[in-house]
């Protein structure tokens, strides 16, 4: 199966040193595991523009669309065999200590 | 305190110390545990109902089995079937108050260890049964969700039923093997392989003194030595507990460990478990196990190093159970015995397999850092902390602290 990680932060956060090495040891270790799809660091929550489309106005608002204590940071996607080795490599984020991994099964393209 | 506090508490009590011999008993005579739960859960509900009027009844957990025996025989009459009205007729017909009540917690775990039970559901349904956990502090010990726990639950009761697994107690000659399960799921429960001599220790999660305290039941109830060794190897785990993070939770490897942090009474009482497993004079994984922790542990009081004897248990060891958990293990010891090329080659012939096993690539660091290859330990100590659930653990391997010193 395939399935994204979702990596979410708790807001403000700024990433020590120690931290960047673990992150990186992490996606490399996905990586030579051969589980690895693909994946992204996302930019602060605070760069982010949402729009939104009401009545054919375009409404324009500064910051994600949701206005969350933890907020998503990046994300990967990973084939596995089952939930369970899904869980196993998310259980192994260094930032699942403060933050959150939300495990998403991947949906097979419409046919 | 009120009488509604009283029986809550009266309740609770009752729950915790008999929760898994009152399940046993009455899931002993119907083969159906889904069932004892249900009425046993009925019963505590009808004693927090009872109790505040008519005061806590002089032995609480014989009126909860008769309770629950009536529900038991309820239900079974609902559900039609064909012998419901003689089996409540014969519960109702039974003393209330036996004078003490037999304990079928082995049998009860038998039943949950058997070989028609799906091994990952063997040790969560222990703990359920014997214990009264619930399904989601099971979950969280074992990576699972909540309703993906329950339903694994709920197929292996219904697995109990359906093939007849009887609750009895084997033979003597039987008994080993089939208590042998019994340990595997209690080993389980304590938490994964334990090779602090690697570094690679992880934090024992959730479920340790759930685990010892299921040793300690399976000890209470049988003459089986390898139950000894199991509760000594995890005894002398837990007595190192306090030790293994420093104040501000930085990991601690067993060799710069303060040993006066170290839990005596524990300690002594897993030596004397030891001894008493010795007696019997059969070997087993468990007493291997723990005769090594007994070795590392004097090591560190002594300073004497027992190098020799080490390798020597961990060889009989590995003949006995050559898991990837051992030999990793074993090839530590051998690098902390002064031969780490050794060890390297013993490494190297485990490899390609054990690419995603953490405790193989802590090992790795510090075999390479013994070579004096510091790039080499540096890239496998990376591989192992990326591997790791444990922060402490991970910062420990990313700061070049497994380093000689």
């Amino acid at each position: 199966m395939q399935a994204m990680l979702l990596f979410a932060q708790p807001s403000g956060r700024t990433g020590a040193a120690a931290n960047l090495a673990a992150w990186t040891a992490y996606m490399d270790a996905m990586r030579t595991a051969g589980v690895m799809r693909g994946g992204q660091r996302l930019a602060a929550p605070d760069a982010a523009t949402t729009l939104r489309l009401k009545d054919g106005v375009r409404h324009v608002q500064d910051g994600p669309y949701a206005d969350s204590p933890e907020q998503l940071g990046g994300f990967v996607v990973i084939e596995v065999p089952d939930m369970a080795a899904a869980v196993e490599w998310a259980a192994r984020c260094p930032g699942a200590i403060d933050g959150a991994v939300e495990i998403r099964p991947l949906l097979p393209p419409p046919a | 305190m009120s009488a509604a506090q009283a029986a809550e508490q009266a309740a609770e009590q009752a729950a915790r110390g008999a929760y898994g011999r009152l399940v046993a008993l009455l899931a002993a005579r119907t083969g159906d545990v889904a069932a004892a739960e249900d009425a046993l859960s009925d019963a505590f509900q009808s004693a927090l109902r009872h109790w505040p009027g008519t005061g806590v009844p002089d032995r609480p957990e014989a009126w909860l089995l008769t309770v629950a025996r009536r529900r038991l025989g309820h239900a079974r009459r609902h559900r039609g079937v064909a012998d419901g009205a003689r089996v409540a007729l014969e519960w109702l017909a039974t003393p209330d108050s036996p004078v003490e009540l037999p304990d079928r917690r082995l049998q009860l775990m038998l039943v949950c260890a058997h070989s028609a039970i799906a091994a990952e559901a063997r040790a969560p349904l222990m703990l359920q049964t014997v214990l009264g956990l619930d399904a989601a502090r099971i979950a969280s010990c074992y990576l699972a969700s909540p309703a993906a726990m329950a339903q694994r639950l709920v197929r292996a009761k219904a697995r109990i039923r359906t093939a007849g697994i009887p609750f009895e107690l084997p033979g003597p000659e039987a008994l080993p093997t089939r208590l042998s399960s019994v340990l595997e799921g209690i080993y389980g429960a304590y938490g994964t392989g334990w090779a602090d001599v690697s570094g690679a220790d992880a934090a024992v999660r959730g479920l340790a003194e759930e685990a010892i305290w299921l040793a300690r039941v399976v000890v209470a109830l049988s003459p089986e030595p390898e139950a000894r060794g199991l509760l000594a190897m995890m005894l002398h785990a837990e007595a190192r507990r306090p030790a293994r993070r420093s104040g501000d939770g930085a990991y601690v490897p067993l060799s710069q460990q303060d040993t006066a942090l170290w839990s005596r009474p524990l300690m002594a009482e897993a030596e004397a478990l030891l001894r008493e497993a010795a007696r019997a004079g059969t070997l087993g994984r468990f007493q291997l196990e723990a005769a090594i922790q007994s070795f590392h542990i004097s090591a560190r009081l002594t300073g004497q190093r027992a190098d020799g004897a080490l390798l020597a248990l961990y060889d009989a060891l590995a003949d006995i159970a050559p898991t990837a958990g051992v030999l990793v293990a074993r090839a530590a010891a051998l690098a902390e015995a002064g031969h780490p090329a050794a060890a390297r080659t013993a490494l190297d012939a485990l490899g390609p397999e054990l690419a995603q096993h953490q405790p193989w690539w802590a090992t790795r660091a510090r075999v390479m850092a013994l070579l004096g290859d510091a790039s080499g330990a540096r890239e496998a100590a990376r591989r192992a902390a990326a591997l790791t659930e444990d922060p402490a653990v991970r910062a420990f391997l990313l700061a070049g602290l497994f380093q000689p010193a």
